[in-house]
């Protein structure tokens, strides 16, 4: 630690939270440089921690619709999204799509949220996972800016807006009663044109 | 031209890499390649690992900044390709229609032009080359109507006088949004295209679509004024961009306050009739003119750029360059009566007997079209020896909005409040 004081210097430059963490736990005396980057300092919450970026919704007249963009955790821990809300939707889930058994692309809600690892990122897009919008409130126009509000496995969370756009894939249609309270009609071959 | 956007580069750039690095992996490698230079465009192109295009001459990653007060592709140098696109609003598009319309075109144009794909592009590989790509709209009077702004509309939105020359054919004419999509690159204009229409199918549908084409990026030196098919020089006097006259006759004028920072836009597409051109001699396609073919000098000169001597007499007493040739008749005395051009070949199908239709996408951005063009127009149509040859069969005016902030959307300030 001879040299301490100058890669604390570089470490808080670089904006590298990892190695920061390990400066801050030495307790060094406070200096300005430290002050000047308040939030490395302590453990990120799960919404100060991912970026979203390129968000969008697919436009839809009713039914149901989704929602996709990069998510991006720069913390050190990984971070669990775990529920999503929105005026535009009376229920909102968290989807993957998998292979099922006979080979087809099929969607299906993933109860423990959405995972994005520390330092990682995941891609929700048409054919991925995606968040799901089941009972529009209304129909969602190309355009529109839509709001929703992201709930972390740490309790935290965090607005989102999102422009919609029309989109012809991401055909998510259920062959299910809409108004199922028991969501369980996965895996329809209609999902399968967001697959390959 | 090439720019950096230094705002956005480095996000823009992360997200590239995301995107195509990560998540589709199976990409080959010339798009790789078109990520690097996109993201380091002003700098030398690194040597690519595989074969792909040789890196010195690659122009693909250049991009033209998006966001300004002034829209894109007006004082860009023309790009290789131009396809102009008039849109008609459905019925049911209203003000809010038109926001909502505005903010993803202008979207979808900021991400392109830098080498993003767009938001829901679903061939994102495709979105990755911008070369030079400027994509600039209008709106026409239906924007105006449907807005219910037609009290701060230009009085010279909307048909041009008619002409005797004109020929029109109503499929070339007219329009309530204007799109032109310009690069370096055809694959880039067609998918810019094809994403922007995809985006507008819910609010418009497609009236006519022109697509343009000058010399290929490289095939001769920047700056050189292109060539007509008649093979003629055409171009040779024009306002340049940042000059004072630019400033005065392309963004000034006397429009309303919505319009500061945009201009006016005439399209006129321009038949040119190469089977009876065929049949002139080279002395008489010169005098037409009243430029030489090989340098486009004036009849009275050696180079381009020297000034037109219109009292210059022959031995006979005849003026060297005709009173009815066309550089004649375009020419006025009032400096104001003056235009910019940036103009496109178009080369088509040709049906019946003919062996080609071909002609001049004739576009110029004027803050004054009534002013300005139109007077031009009328004297041409009073007399050019060229009119023999060429015969007007499309006409559009535009109103082009200023550009915007990246907070902001093109058309705001007409459309906003």
């Amino acid at each position: 630690m001879k040299s301490f004081p100058i890669p604390r210097l570089l470490v808080v430059t670089a904006a590298s939270v990892l190695l920061l963490s390990g400066c801050a736990a030495t307790a060094a005396p406070a200096s300005e440089t430290v002050e000047d980057a308040p939030t490395n300092t302590v453990a990120l919450t799960h919404s100060e921690a991912l970026h979203i970026e390129d968000a969008w919704v697919k436009a839809a007249d009713d039914g149901m619709s989704a929602a996709f963009g990069m998510l991006e955790n720069s913390g050190t821990e990984p971070v669990t999204l775990v529920s999503v809300t929105s005026a535009a939707s009376e229920r909102i889930e968290l989807h993957e799509t998998v292979e099922n058994d006979s080979g087809a692309m099929v969607m299906q809600e993933l109860p423990t949220g959405f995972v994005i690892p520390a330092g990682g990122s995941m891609e929700l897009k048409p054919g991925g996972n995606h968040i799901m919008l089941m009972g529009l409130a209304a129909p969602i126009q190309a355009g529109d800016e839509v709001n929703f509000t992201l709930t972390f496995a740490d309790g935290s969370s965090r607005e989102l807006t999102a422009p919609a756009k029309d989109y012809s894939g991401a055909n998510e249609h259920y062959e299910g009663d809409m108004d199922h309270s028991e969501h369980t009609e996965h895996g329809h071959d209609d999902h399968a044109e967001s697959g390959n | 031209m090439t720019s950096d956007q230094p705002t956005t580069a480095g996000r823009r750039l992360s997200r590239r890499h995301l995107l195509l690095g990560g998540a589709a992996a199976g990409i080959g490698a010339a798009s790789a390649i078109g990520i690097d230079l996109a993201g380091r465009s002003s700098q030398p192109a690194s040597v690519a690992p595989t074969a792909g295009p040789a890196p010195a001459a690659a122009h693909g990653g250049e991009t033209v900044p998006f966001f300004g007060v002034h829209q894109a592709g007006i004082e860009t140098p023309p790009q290789a390709h131009g396809t102009f696109i008039a849109l008609d609003l459905r019925d049911d598009v209203d003000r809010a229609g038109l926001i909502r319309l505005m903010k993803i075109f202008t979207d979808d144009a900021a991400r392109l032009s830098q080498g993003t794909p767009a938001l829901a592009d679903s061939e994102p590989e495709l979105g990755v080359i911008p070369a030079a790509l400027t994509i600039t709209f209008g709106f026409g009077p239906g924007v105006f109507t449907r807005a219910a702004r037609t009290q701060v509309m230009p009085g010279w939105v909307g048909p041009l006088p008619a002409f005797g020359v004109d020929r029109l054919e109503e499929k070339w004419n007219d329009g309530d949004l204007l799109l032109q999509i310009a690069a370096d690159d055809p694959v880039t204009v067609a998918h810019a295209t094809r994403m922007l229409l995809k985006d507008a199918r819910s609010f418009a549908r497609v009236r006519w679509t022109q697509p343009g084409f000058r010399r290929a990026r490289g095939s001769e030196k920047p700056g050189t004024t292109m060539r007509n098919l008649f093979g003629q020089v055409d171009g040779t006097v024009n306002l340049e961009p940042g000059t004072a006259d630019f400033e005065h006759l392309v963004w000034g004028g006397n429009n309303p306050d919505w319009m500061h920072g945009g201009t006016g836009f005439v399209l006129r597409r321009i038949e040119m009739n190469l089977d009876k051109w065929d049949r002139l001699d080279r002395p008489g396609r010169e005098a037409s003119v009243g430029r030489t073919l090989d340098t486009g000098a004036p009849l009275t000169g050696t180079v381009e750029s020297d000034e037109p001597d219109f009292e210059a007499k022959t031995a006979i007493g005849f003026p060297v360059i005709p009173e009815f040739s066309h550089i004649r008749r375009a020419r006025t005395d009032n400096p104001d009566e003056r235009i910019f051009r940036r103009t496109y070949n178009y080369d088509e199908v040709p049906t019946g007997d003919r062996v080609s239709d071909s002609g001049l996408l004739f576009a110029s951005f004027q803050a004054d079209v009534t002013k300005q063009f139109v007077p031009i127009q009328k004297r041409l149509d009073e007399l050019d020896l060229l009119n023999k040859w060429i015969t007007p069969i499309g006409s559009a005016v535009f109103a082009i909005p200023p550009g915007c902030a990246a907070d902001g959307y093109i058309g705001e300030t007409l459309l906003a409040g």
